[in-house]
């Protein structure tokens, strides 16, 4: 291994694969490649966004890096271990360290536990915490996320969505984590309350300095709360940038789709611009096509790119991009045009 | 006002439920023209859906009631229809789509069949003619192979396919109003995008009028004509496009533009929010339903709701007691 200092999490080559099974004796027909061979380094105190479509494999990522999914093969280096290929107790101890945020805040919290008993539970779990030491602590990470200390025995129901997804972050930081996992935790939420919670997330990032690898299909707040960001699609990262690198200079032909698709609130902007409107529907993971696999649906792909399937390459520094038509510097205003 | 189409008059729809009476749309009144798209912008439960299911008598009764109000469609009262009558009215000359395209669409019967069924039910053809008019519209909305996939079950099609198929039921018989309430949010942006082309594609060809109901600002300011912003069962804020978001009058409407992150913005910034959280409505809001969460708030806000009322531009309505320009009160 060679991580410099900075580097708090590198994952390297992931792959996971979720079989398909047929027939009476279940056997093995194929596989959902869900994540195919997808590497990136997040540093200390940076957000890393992954975007994508449905079913391209972001939220199978962040899940793999906490083996909540067992990895089909690959490395996901923390704090010197590689999480991948931890023992389950090990696995354990380690997850006191990185947390995940969950996209439904509906479904992520148990109806018949109090709150208490849900942000007190991996105190106990890790028996780090007992009795009154819980009820404090409970109540220092309440008004930490704004919500009411005297909530604490209230269940679920009782509150909305924004502030049940308060007692999911609240929840997550419990075990003071370095690392969280934000798996779309905005999107089930309204307008006026997901900026309520991006909010409360940078805020948290600030005083705790915490890394995030943020999940979402929503790219206009993915660029708000990045530092870097990665394009997914059909399990395999496309683009790869900073923040400002792929939403002025997108390279990759579906970036430059997605960013043209995101919905403007400026009616003029539409008098103004002409969209790029992909064709199609994303393929099957469980086959996915030969050589690039967005060549199904991209404007500008040939015959070339059938056969042979990109790697991601580094066009620009810091700017990485899975496109047989991108080559770098020299020759990239020809073959952009 | 010739062209008139849809004219909805204090229209106040009430749920009863075990916490209580729920005053999901407290009095709203808008009109449609003839080839206008109507935005219509909330957060969830502030009345959009349940007010157009109003319209046409859609609200599950009990436990919904729809306690006053009129929805005239071309002079005629609908909410005063018998049953047999609003049929008539429903998916021929009025029809909807919905957000979830799977959960519309019936899992055990083939396309075809679902499609064929209100052709002949409105149309009164046969079952050959009914399926040549579904090929037909699977061609119009943008179906590939749409004779060999009349035989498909809802499964087989993709999301954005089925959405496609949904548009093409509710235009089988060439409706004048087409009310769509929340058609993409269930969609990737790619096939978003994919669906706002078609319908305003179609518009052009069919020249009908639509309802886009939807809570992303983005896609109604790529569509519509005219927005109205709904809070707390109350239009509280109705403009042309344009002015809308040029100018918002109302401090809601000005919060959620507020609260987008801007896609064409440089540095990094705090994002805007709103306070607090949307009001329960289990009483009848007797004051302005925006007022504890508003900025702007004044004495006169806690004392009495504020009525849609014209100020600035044409067309341009706000019921709000403040002035936001100045932050003093009208």
């Amino acid at each position: 291994m060679n991580t410099d200092n900075q580097t708090l999490l590198r994952v390297e080559n992931l792959v996971k694969h979720f079989p398909i099974y047929r027939g009476v004796i279940r056997r093995k027909v194929g596989a959902v490649r869900a994540v195919d061979d997808v590497s990136f380094e997040i540093k200390q105190g940076e957000t890393l966004g992954l975007v994508g479509e449905s079913g391209c494999g972001k939220t199978t990522t962040g899940r793999t890096i906490l083996r909540l999914y067992e990895p089909t093969s690959g490395h996901v280096y923390f704090k010197g271990q590689d999480l991948a290929h931890l023992k389950p107790e090990e696995m354990r101890k380690a997850r006191k360290d990185i947390q995940i945020i969950f996209q439904d805040p509906y479904a992520s919290l148990n109806p018949r536990m109090t709150v208490r008993e849900i942000i007190g539970e991996p105190m106990l779990a890790f028996g780090i915490a007992s009795g009154k030491e819980i009820d404090d602590r409970v109540a220092e990470l309440l008004d930490l996320v704004s919500l009411d200390h005297n909530y604490a025995s209230r269940y679920p129901h009782e509150f909305s969505g924004g502030q049940r997804q308060r007692i999911g972050v609240a929840r997550a930081l419990a075990m003071k984590p370095s690392f969280i996992v934000c798996d779309e935790p905005i999107s089930a939420l309204d307008v006026s309350i997901q900026a309520q919670i991006v909010n409360l997330l940078e805020d948290l990032q600030r005083e705790l300095n915490l890394t995030y690898l943020f999940i979402a299909h929503d790219l206009s707040m993915v660029r708000h709360i990045s530092d870097r960001v990665a394009v997914m699609y059909l399990g395999i990262i496309v683009e790869l940038a900073n923040r400002k690198d792929v939403y002025v200079n997108p390279l990759h032909p579906y970036t430059q789709a997605l960013l043209s698709s995101i919905p403007v609130a400026d009616p003029q902007f539409y008098e103004e611009h002409q969209r790029i409107v992909l064709e199609g529907d994303v393929p099957s993971p469980a086959n996915p096509p030969s050589g690039c696999r967005f060549r199904t649906r991209c404007p500008i792909a040939d015959e070339h790119c059938a056969e042979v399937q990109p790697a991601l390459r580094e066009i620009t520094p810091g700017h990485f991009v899975a496109c047989l038509k991108v080559t770098p510097i020299d020759d990239q205003e020809e073959v952009i045009n | 006002m010739t062209n008139q189409l849809l004219n909805v008059r204090g229209l106040e729809t009430q749920f009863n439920t075990p916490e209580g009476i729920v005053h999901a749309v407290n009095g709203v009144s808008f009109s449609l023209d003839e080839g206008e798209t109507l935005g219509v912008v909330g957060e969830s439960g502030c009345g959009k859906s349940v007010t157009m299911l109003s319209c046409l008598k859609l609200v599950p009764m009990p436990p919904g009631k729809i306690v006053a109000g009129h929805a005239f469609f071309k002079g005629e009262d609908m909410l005063t229809m018998d049953n047999d009558e609003i049929r008539k009215v429903r998916g021929a000359q009025i029809s909807m789509i919905f957000q979830d395209p799977m959960t519309s669409l019936n899992p055990v019967m083939s396309i075809g069949k679902q499609m064929a069924e209100p052709l002949m039910l409105h149309l009164g053809i046969t079952k050959e003619q009914a399926r040549n008019r579904s090929i037909e519209l699977l061609e119009m909305v943008g179906i590939p192979q749409a004779a060999d996939r009349l035989k498909d079950y809802p499964h087989q099609y993709s999301g954005g396919m089925r959405q496609r198929v949904m548009i093409a039921m509710a235009l089988s018989c060439m409706p004048q109003i087409l009310i769509a309430d929340e058609p993409t949010t269930a969609l990737d942006v790619t096939i978003q995008a994919q669906i706002v082309d078609l319908v305003k594609r179609l518009r052009e060809e069919l020249g009908m009028a639509i309802i886009w109901i939807t809570h992303d600002l983005g896609v109604v300011a790529s569509i519509a004509n005219r927005v109205s912003v709904m809070y707390g069962g109350f239009i509280i804020e109705e403009a042309p496009v344009k002015d809308l978001y040029a100018e918002p009058l109302h401090p809601y409407t000005i919060g959620l533009l507020n609260s987008l992150p801007k896609i064409n913005r440089e540095e990094r910034q705090r994002l805007y929010s709103i306070n607090g959280m949307p009001p329960m409505l289990f009483k009848k809001p007797k004051v302005c339903p925006f007022a504890p969460r508003c900025e702007f708030v004044k004495d006169h806000c806690w004392q009495e709701n504020p009525v849609l009322e014209s100020y600035g531009r044409d067309g341009h309505r706000v019921a709000c007691w403040v002035d936001v320009t100045s932050g003093r009160e009208r």
